[in-house]
C-alpha cells in the first residue's frame, strides 16, 4: 500500500468562554474530496495531536452540511466561510482554523450568534400575519421585484458579514449589514410592507443603520453573494424618507 | 427624534461634513488662490472675506461649531473602528481605513492651522499674503501644510462619496463606482487648487 497521505490542521482552540485561547495541530489522514467538515470528524473520531499526545475532541458547529443554514461558519486560513463547503483540496497546506473573532466563543470552533438574532428581533425581520380572523391571500408581488428580493432572501444569518465588518466589533453596538438586508426583504414585500416603518424605526434605533461606514467588505465576503451595500443604501434611503415623514407628518408614514 | 438620537446625530454628521464644511473648505481654497494672482490679489480678497458683515456669527455657525460637532463625534467614530486592511485589503475597506486617518491628520492640522492664522490674527498680527508667506517659506511648515491640506481634500472627497451613499442617493453598485470617479476627480481639482496656492506663498511661484 502507498503511504498514507495526511492533512495537517492548525486549530485555535479555547475550552470555555473565559480561558485563554491556544493552538493545536493535528495531522489527519487524506481522503480524496474531503472537506473541513470531515476532517474535523476525524479529529473528533481519534482525537491525538501530533505530537502524538491524547486529547480532547474538537468542538464546532454545524447541522446542514450543504452552505444553507449558516451554522458552521469559521475562519479558514484567514478567510471566514463556511467549513461544510471548504473542500481540502482547495486550500492552502497547513490548513488554520479559527473561530469568528466577532462572535464570543463558547467552545474550541463554537460561537453564538445571538447578537445576529437579537438584530433580527430588533428590525422585526418577519412578517406578521397572525390575526383574530383569516386576514385572506395578501397582494401579489411584481416578478421583477421577486427576483432581486429572492437573492435577499439566500440570507443564512452565517455571520461572515459580520465579521468582516470593521464597525461590528466589541467597541461598538452596531448591527452588522444582514439584519439590514433582512429588513429590506420584509420590506419589499407586499404583506411585509404594511409594516415597513416598524423595521425603518428598528434600523434608526442604538447600533441600527448609522453604524455602517461603507468599508464595503461585506458584499466582497458573503458567500451568498448578496447585493449587501445595495441593500444598506436602500435602507439609508427609505430611513431618511421616513425620518422626514415622521418630523413633517405624513399619511404614509406607517 | 429623541428616541433616535445616535441616529440624529451621525446623519448630522454626515451632512455638517458637506454643507457647511466641505463647502467652506473649497471656498477657502479658492480664495486663497487669489494669492497666485499676486500680493495685492490676495490680500484684496483677504480683506473682503475679514470684513464681511457679522463676520464673527458667520464664522461661529458656518465654521467653529460644525467642525467642532464633526471633529468630536468624529473622535469617537475612529475609536469605535476595528480596522482590517491587512486581512481584508479591498479598495473600499482602505478608504474607510484612510477616511479616519486623514479625519485625525486633518484634525491636527486644522487645529495648529487656526491658531497660526486666525488666533494670531485676533491677537493683532495683520492678516496679509507676508503671514502666509512667513509661515510656508519654512520647508517643514510648508510639507506640514501639504499634508494637512491634502488630507482636508481627501477627507472631504471620500466623504462626499459617503454622504451620497449614507443618505441612500447613490443605491446602485453601478451609481456607487460613478460617484467615486466623480470624488476622484474633486479631490484631484481641489487639490491642485490648495498645493497650487501653497506653492505660491512659499517659492514665490
Amino acid at each position: 500500500m502507498a503511504e498514507q497521505k495526511t492533512v495537517t490542521f492548525i486549530i485555535t482552540r479555547q475550552d470555555s468562554p473565559d480561558s485563554a485561547p491556544y493552538d493545536e495541530t493535528f495531522n489527519v489522514p487524506y481522503r480524496k474530496n474531503m472537506n473541513v467538515i470531515s476532517g474535523l470528524m476525524e479529529i473528533r473520531k481519534n482525537p491525538i495531536n501530533a505530537k502524538g499526545e491524547k486529547t480532547t475532541p474538537v468542538a464546532w458547529d454545524m447541522n446542514c452540511l450543504e452552505e444553507v443554514c449558516g451554522a458552521c461558519s469559521m475562519v479558514i486560513n484567514g478567510v471566514p466561510r463556511q467549513s461544510c463547503a471548504a473542500l481540502v483540496d482547495e486550500l492552502e497546506q497547513p490548513v488554520r482554523l479559527e473561530p469568528m473573532s466577532t462572535f464570543p466563543v463558547v467552545r474550541d470552533l463554537v460561537i453564538d450568534r445571538e447578537r445576529m438574532f437579537d438584530a433580527l428581533k430588533q428590525v422585526k425581520a418577519w412578517i406578521p400575519i397572525d390575526g383574530t380572523y383569516d386576514l385572506g391571500p395578501g397582494p401579489r408581488m411584481p416578478e421583477k421585484k421577486r427576483q432581486w428580493a429572492y437573492e435577499l432572501s439566500k440570507c443564512m444569518t452565517c455571520g461572515v458579514c459580520l465579521e468582516a465588518c470593521p464597525n461590528v466589533n466589541d467597541k461598538s453596538n452596531f448591527i452588522g449589514p444582514a439584519p439590514i438586508s433582512q429588513a429590506r426583504l420584509f420590506n419589499s414585500h407586499p404583506t411585509g410592507e404594511m409594516n415597513a416603518s416598524e423595521r425603518l424605526e428598528g434600523l434608526m434605533e442604538e447600533g441600527g443603520l448609522v453604524g455602517c461606514g461603507n468599508a464595503q467588505n461585506c458584499v466582497q465576503v458573503c458567500p451568498k453573494g448578496i447585493p449587501l451595500t445595495t441593500s444598506i443604501a436602500a435602507m439609508n434611503r427609505a430611513a431618511t424618507v421616513q425620518s422626514f415623514k415622521n418630523f413633517f407628518g405624513s399619511d404614509n408614514a406607517h | 427624534m429623541a428616541e433616535h438620537r445616535e441616529y440624529f446625530y451621525r446623519r448630522l454628521h454626515s451632512l455638517l461634513g458637506v454643507v457647511p464644511i466641505g463647502l467652506f473648505m473649497v471656498q477657502h481654497l479658492v480664495i486663497n488662490h487669489f494669492a497666485v494672482y499676486g500680493e495685492e490679489s490676495f490680500n484684496k480678497a483677504a480683506n473682503f472675506m475679514h470684513n464681511l458683515p457679522f463676520v464673527l456669527a458667520l464664522e461661529i455657525f458656518i465654521i467653529y461649531l460644525p467642525i467642532l460637532f464633526h471633529a468630536i463625534l468624529g473622535v469617537y467614530i475612529v475609536f469605535v473602528a476595528k480596522n482590517n486592511v491587512r486581512r481584508y485589503g479591498f479598495v473600499r475597506n482602505w478608504l474607510f481605513f484612510l477616511q479616519r486617518i486623514t479625519g485625525i491628520i486633518t484634525l491636527v492640522f486644522i487645529a495648529w492651522h487656526v491658531f497660526e492664522t486666525r488666533v494670531q490674527v485676533a491677537l493683532g498680527a495683520s492678516l496679509d499674503y507676508s503671514l502666509m508667506e512667513g509661515i510656508l517659506t519654512n520647508p517643514i511648515m510648508f510639507w506640514f501644510y501639504v499634508i494637512g491640506v491634502l488630507s482636508a481634500v481627501f477627507h472631504f472627497s471620500n466623504g462626499l462619496w459617503g454622504f451620497l451613499v449614507s443618505w441612500g442617493i447613490a443605491q446602485s453598485p453601478r451609481s456607487q463606482k460613478i460617484v467615486t470617479y466623480a470624488t476622484i476627480l474633486v479631490f484631484l481639482v481641489v487639490s491642485y487648487i490648495g498645493i497650487r496656492t501653497l506653492i505660491t506663498f512659499a517659492y514665490g511661484v
